[in-house]
């Protein structure tokens, strides 16, 4: 049985096209399925082996190292908290002890309904609009804690429709039309010189000499 | 006079009138879109390159001397010549990572002006003859990946990106891909391993370096998303252009974050080499000051790894060998400004915790030395450190980054300045990052870290009655 629906499926066949080895598509395979399913399952990492010709311990062996791989559940909306030196300076600990005393919960913790996780953070590149947050990384810039309180209730009450579920990254994907690419294969059969660089031989033979 | 200010399409960025080589775009609302793009001279820096032979736009852009805008700060036309003739296929992967405390510039780039990017890319493929392109984003910025996406697929139909670009025999081919969480992906080994698909963590270097043994063990162009934003403008109007903004040894703009306590903290377009810091905090076109007409009390100048500098360093330019021979680094152009009410303890805690947990483990200085150095600094600032504590920091650093550590002048105490860089007992620079935060407040500020070990904040709470049994009134 595959994990993968039969859209995501084709998508992650396309995917791999895209890398001269299929290794390389192991982490955006696994965006892939955590965007299926909010996080990364065991049959998903099954399937993603599979169709890269690795083991299932390479790939959870490689997702294991990152962040933003969830091997669990965690809430629909994840909240995460930017702490570092430039949001700390402007009230980024304060921010993120109000998000964990409203939703009763601490950073790493999912509520009960499954609704909310909280994370403490780092940098996440908005530093001058401290103190931030993302939502399923969506930036919230130079938050308030009032203003902290409305994203929750307009997350509770269906109203934050900016925000897709957690695992959905970029909305848009890449997708190169069957013959606009210049065609990608592996290292071993790609020894020739790029045809353009004779550009370069016709001057050195041809040039002042 | 116009009035130039924060753009609300692209949060942080300040329009001023400052050189506008890879922001001139940002002031338009639809700045992302190919309509846009060609409007605005797009693709025309593609097009001159493709009038010239590929050595010959080599030769324009080590003449410009474009530092790397991701940290290091090396010339991309003199990295460009280190690659081993004739082992094809070579590759091109773009660092746009961008993750160090403090920094958010490839991000605005990323978001704002994703064809700018695109056509750096193809001008360095066609420069150097590389057989296909990587962009690698920064997991946590789905706008940026969007945006590259659409640009991507557009600049496919139109054919400035794949098969015969414009018509030409020169093709090639750029892959999106992003990460997944995890600083030290960053640095370009890291970078090349995770594009593998593996861990990222580094690969030791020297002796082989990307240029030579890179992704797939092919050689491998990486640079940074500013340094190659900035080769569609070089290739429209020439390095003797690109050298009349900026310093000799720095020409050209760079791009800045100012963040902390600055009235109107922002990302700016600068005159690389030539701006100093007190023009950047108090000028009117830049920052306008401390908040509150506060003393600044010290501020790191390049990202969360440079070492800090003080009110003694104001006036240097932003120019990266002067900054380096002051002891510190300009690095990936991020500074954080802290006023006189910050608790400096408190602060380098913060940066050092980032290393702790950002340290990939592979080697032990790294991975036990960040861990120690904050549990050290936790329970100095909760009130628990020993009067040992503070050689013990300075013994752990030693380990980690051996001999003097790179540090500002103190006038005040009669010591000069360390040059940047420090020694590495690591692979790569992320441990003795960690040091920095700590050197550069224990030199300054030893007696608030004293202050914390010797007494106490609060005398901790006496546990009431010894039996646990309800105590009996009356
Ligand atoms: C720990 C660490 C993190 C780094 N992070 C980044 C980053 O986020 N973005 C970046 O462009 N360079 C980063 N670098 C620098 C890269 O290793 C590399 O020097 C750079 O991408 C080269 O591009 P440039 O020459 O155009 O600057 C980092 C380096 C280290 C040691
Ligand atoms: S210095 Fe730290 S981050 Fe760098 S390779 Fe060693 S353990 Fe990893
Ligand atoms: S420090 Fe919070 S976004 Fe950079």
């Amino acid at each position: 049985m595959s994990y993968f629906n039969a859209d995501n499926l084709e998508t992650a066949h396309e995917i791999i096209s895209r890398y001269p080895r299929k290794k390389s598509a192991l982490i955006p395979l696994l965006h892939l399925a955590q965007e299926q399913e909010g996080w990364v399952t065991d049959d998903a990492m099954r399937q993603i082996a599979e169709l890269t010709d690795t083991t299932p311990a390479e790939v959870k062996g490689t997702g294991s190292f990152y962040e933003m791989f969830k091997f669990h559940p965690v809430g629909t909306y994840m909240i995460n908290v930017c702490t570092n030196l430039a949001c700390q300076l402007l009230g980024g600990e304060e921010l993120l002890a109000h998000a964990e005393e409203t939703l009763g919960i601490k950073a790493g913790g999912t509520t009960a309904d499954g609704m909310f996780t909280i994370e403490d953070v780092e940098c996440i590149a908005a530093c001058t609009e401290a103190p931030c947050l993302q939502v399923n990384y969506r930036y919230k810039l130079r938050l308030t804690t009032d203003d902290l309180d409305q994203l929750i209730d307009d997350i509770r009450n269906g109203r934050a429709t900016d925000i897709p579920e957690h695992g959905t990254l970029g909305l848009v994907r890449q997708h190169v039309p069957a013959d606009a690419g210049a065609g990608i294969v592996a290292p071993e059969q790609a020894t020739e010189r790029p045809v353009w660089l004779a550009r370069n031989d016709a001057v050195a033979e041809g040039g002042e000499g | 006079m116009p009035t130039y200010d924060y753009v609300p399409h692209a949060p942080g960025y300040v329009d001023n009138d400052g050189p506008k080589i890879v922001t001139s775009r940002f002031v338009h609302e639809d700045s992302h879109t190919l309509e846009r793009y060609e409007a605005t001279n797009g693709y025309e820096g593609l097009h001159r390159a493709l009038d010239r032979t590929p050595a010959d736009v080599h030769e324009e852009v080590r003449d410009a001397v474009v530092l790397g805008r991701g940290g290091a700060g090396f010339p991309a036309g003199v990295k460009w010549g280190f690659m081993p003739p004739g082992k094809f296929p070579y590759y091109l992967v773009v660092n746009g990572d961008e993750s160090e405390p403090g920094t958010y510039k490839d991000r605005l780039l990323m978001e704002r002006d994703p064809h700018q990017l695109i056509e750096g890319c193809l001008i360095t493929c066609y420069a150097l003859g590389l057989s296909q392109c990587f962009l690698y984003v920064r997991g946590e910025m789905p706008a940026a990946q969007e945006n590259l996406a659409q640009a991507l697929n557009e600049a496919y139909a139109k054919g400035y990106v794949g098969k015969n670009i414009m018509g030409t025999e020169f093709s090639v081919d750029i892959t999106l891909t992003w990460g997944a969480g995890a600083y030290i992906v960053g640095e370009e080994t890291a970078l090349i391993e995770s594009l593998e698909g593996n861990r990222g963590m580094p690969r030791l270097k020297p002796p082989f370096f990307p240029a030579a043994i890179g992704l797939y063990g092919q050689p491998t162009i990486v640079n940074n998303v500013e340094t190659l934003s900035n080769l569609p403008w070089l290739l429209v109007n020439g390095s003797e252009q690109y050298k009349a903004h900026g310093s000799e040894a720095s020409p050209g703009s760079r791009m800045v974050t100012v963040s902390g306590h600055v009235n109107r903290p922002g990302v700016f377009e600068i005159e690389q080499g030539v701006t100093t810091f007190r023009d950047l905090f108090y000028g009117d076109n830049f920052c306008r000051g401390i908040r509150n007409d506060n003393e600044l009390k010290m501020f790191v100048p390049g990202g969360g790894s440079a070492p800090w500098f003080f009110p003694e360093q104001l006036d240097l330019p932003l120019e990266g060998r002067t900054v380096g021979a002051e002891g510190s680094m300009l690095g990936s152009g991020a500074i954080m400004v802290m006023d006189e009410t910050t608790d400096a303890v408190k602060a380098a805690l913060r940066l050092v915790r980032f290393y702790a947990r950002e340290s990939c483990g592979k080697c032990t200085p790294c991975r036990e030395g960040t861990t120690w150095e904050e549990r050290i600094l936790q329970r100095i600032l909760d009130g628990e450190g020993r009067p040992s504590d503070i050689d013990k920091l300075l013994d752990i650093a030693d380990n980690i980054s051996p001999g003097p550590y790179p540090v500002a002048a103190d006038p005040s105490q009669g010591l000069a300045a360390v040059p940047f860089p420090p020694k590495q007992t690591t692979i790569c620079p992320l441990g003795p990052s960690s040091v920095a935060p700590i050197t550069s407040t224990i030199r300054r500020f030893r007696h608030e870290y004293e202050a914390k070990i010797t007494k106490r904040d609060s005398i901790p709470v006496m546990a009431a009655p010894m039996s646990s049994d309800p105590v009996e009134v009356g």
